[in-house]
């Protein structure tokens, strides 16, 4: 029997992020996908768009004791204290993989002090097979891992001075949803020199094991992900959009294709896939296949269309 | 790997422990022993993430309809600790599960000779059931099975028919000697002069016991652990645990998923 329907052209599903070409908008979030390598073998790290590397400092550290993480009704917090190898062992040991893998690769990294977070720059930035640096400027889980420069305008405003000076990779800053106004540490960071934003990273929040009568993580206090922040993440993204120019990596909560593209429409250019990560390693690759199917089914022709185009 | 199983039995064997059997490609099947899986309990947000189980079994069974052959098959034992196991326990025959792996290092079945002791509490007996059926194809195992009461003691029965001899002790007395398990390993490392290999899986005091006697005894012995984690695979960083030089100048934590659960026990910081 002959086919009625008329086949349906293949959606144009590529973004431009700050000068990169991604084969689509769904990128995984730092410190939920490894270093890539951990996954291959539940992923095709060539049908995403880009992946984000665990956040990596000068020095190799070992994170926080455990319990490390918990979970809450809709997600998890975390406190894993920025554990990674270092960038010594990160060229030595992992940058070899990236080479033979043809999607970006973003390195996360922070400091403890702007010289520390400029020497990183420096370093990644002379790392051909590093596509672009994701500033860390909002981890909630160690005294010096950025937050601090993340919840003040004017210290974010020098991080992202100091990176800029001496790299000329697409620079995207990672926000902290921890602050009064996002909006005005995003203008802070596009005024500074980002080439993008990346937002949200976790949400500062605590269990508690009443019986025990302590808190059940061994840092107290951990970074809330997964399902249950995406509200607020949809939020911040849509708020951000509409006051700076530059492009948008909408991060929390994205389960599947649906969430990706709710992102999309409140003003990201890309998305980043954490928590579903855990839970499916092969999440990533499976939103991106069923955001090209919606795109089909709705008659969409190119996913860039979507973005910001949120009608209010 | 990731697939979808079907339960094929899900059955309380003492109170609150529960063993479920469910279908599984041959590459699971071919689990070694010490291996685990990490199971998504349903397809909702909460509970969120997967639980990790040790494998207790695996197998094949022929399915009743005529003209079957033989399908391979996966067992785990657990305890109903949370919201994730309570589900799980009300699951049935032919419901589907979610499930990734084999996943983990699993156990060095080492040398042939030598005695092995096994020592397992409660739902830590949970790999060490594969693991003695493949020791006893080439030594001679004896278990040492511990728990607070009777209802600590899984699956004695399984074990015997191995042919192993079995030793039971419970802090209530309610099953076999009256107290904890270690002192009847004591007394079966005194007869074997040390010479023996040592498995073990249990609550931390039970291991960090088994490691004290390791240590004092210089008997090679390996522990699985358990580890509050996310993913299972290497990603999360939850579930570490602290290696033997760690300390707060000089941190080794190693990753129970990837790097264990079965770790020798002198590779492990354990408690004064």
């Amino acid at each position: 029997m002959k086919s009625t329907i008329k086949p349906a052209t293949k959606p144009d599903m590529t973004v431009n992020l700050a000068g990169m070409k991604l084969r689509n908008p769904v990128m995984t979030a730092s410190g939920t996908f490894g270093y890539g390598e951990e996954f291959a073998q539940y992923v095709d790290l060539e049908s995403i768009g880009a992946f984000v590397t665990k956040g990596l400092s000068l020095k190799p550290r070992a994170g926080n004791p455990t319990p490390r993480i918990v979970e809450t009704p809709g997600g998890m917090l975390n406190a894993i204290g920025l554990q990674n190898v270092g960038i010594d062992a990160f060229i030595a040991k992992k940058v070899p993989f990236l080479r033979s893998v043809d999607t970006p690769a973003i390195a996360n990294f922070f400091g403890s002090n702007i010289d520390e977070y400029a020497e990183m720059a420096r370093r990644l930035d002379k790392i051909s097979e590093v596509a672009a640096l994701e500033v860390n400027i909002s981890c909630p889980n160690v005294k010096q891992g950025g937050i601090v420069f993340g919840t003040d305008p004017e210290c974010a405003a020098s991080v992202v001075s100091a990176c800029r000076a001496v790299t000329n990779k697409p620079l995207i800053v990672k926000l902290s949803p921890n602050v009064t106004d996002v909006v005005v540490m995003a203008r802070a960071c596009e005024d500074a020199g980002a080439d993008a934003l990346s937002l949200i990273n976790t949400l500062t929040g605590m269990a508690i094991d009443l019986n025990r009568r302590r808190p059940i993580l061994a840092n107290i206090t951990g970074g809330f992900s997964g399902p249950a922040i995406k509200p607020i993440a949809l939020r911040m993204v849509w708020q951000v959009a509409k006051a700076v120019k530059l492009p948008i990596v909408g991060i929390g909560g994205i389960m599947n294709a649906t969430d990706a593209l709710e992102f999309m429409l409140a003003g990201a250019t890309a998305v980043q896939v954490g928590t579903a990560s855990f839970i499916n390693p092969g999440a990533a690759q499976r939103i991106a296949e069923d955001m090209e199917a919606w795109l089909v089914a709705n008659g969409v022709a190119d996913i860039k269309s979507l973005i910001g185009a949120l009608e209010t | 790997m990731q697939f979808t199983a079907m339960i094929l039995s899900n059955i309380e064997v003492s109170p609150g422990y529960w063993r479920m059997r469910m279908t599984a490609p041959p590459e699971c099947a071919a689990a070694r022993p010490g291996q685990f899986v990490m199971v998504r309990v349903n397809g909702a947000i909460d509970p969120l993430l997967r639980r990790p189980f040790g494998i207790f079994d695996v197998g094949t069974y022929t399915p009743v309809q005529s003209g079957a052959v033989p399908q391979p098959y996966l067992e785990m034992l657990y305890r109903v600790v949370g919201k994730g196991t309570a589900m799980l326990s009300t699951l049935h025959g032919s419901d589907l599960l979610d499930v990734l792996g084999p996943l983990g290092k699993g156990f060095d079945l080492a040398a042939a000779e030598e005695e092995k002791l096994i020592v397992g509490g409660g739902v830590g007996l949970a790999p060490l059931y594969l693991l003695a059926k493949e020791l006893v194809k080439g030594s001679k195992v004896r278990l040492f099975a511990g728990g607070r009461t009777r209802d600590d003691i899984l699956c004695i029965t399984e074990f015997e028919r191995l042919g192993i001899e079995c030793y039971t002790a419970t802090e209530d007395g309610s099953l076999g000697e009256c107290g904890l398990v270690t002192e009847a390993l004591l007394r079966r490392l005194k007869l074997l002069r040390g010479r023996a290999t040592m498995y073990a899986c249990g609550p931390h005091g039970m291991l960090n016991a088994v490691a004290g006697i390791a240590a004092e005894h210089s008997i090679p012995c390996q522990v699985s652990l358990e580890g509050y984690m996310a993913c299972g695979v290497g990603a999360c960083l939850g579930c570490v645990t602290q290696g033997h030089s760690h300390s707060a100048d000089n941190p080794d934590y190693r990753c129970v998923c990837t790097e264990g659960p079965v770790f020798e026990s002198g590779e492990l910081k354990w408690g004064e």
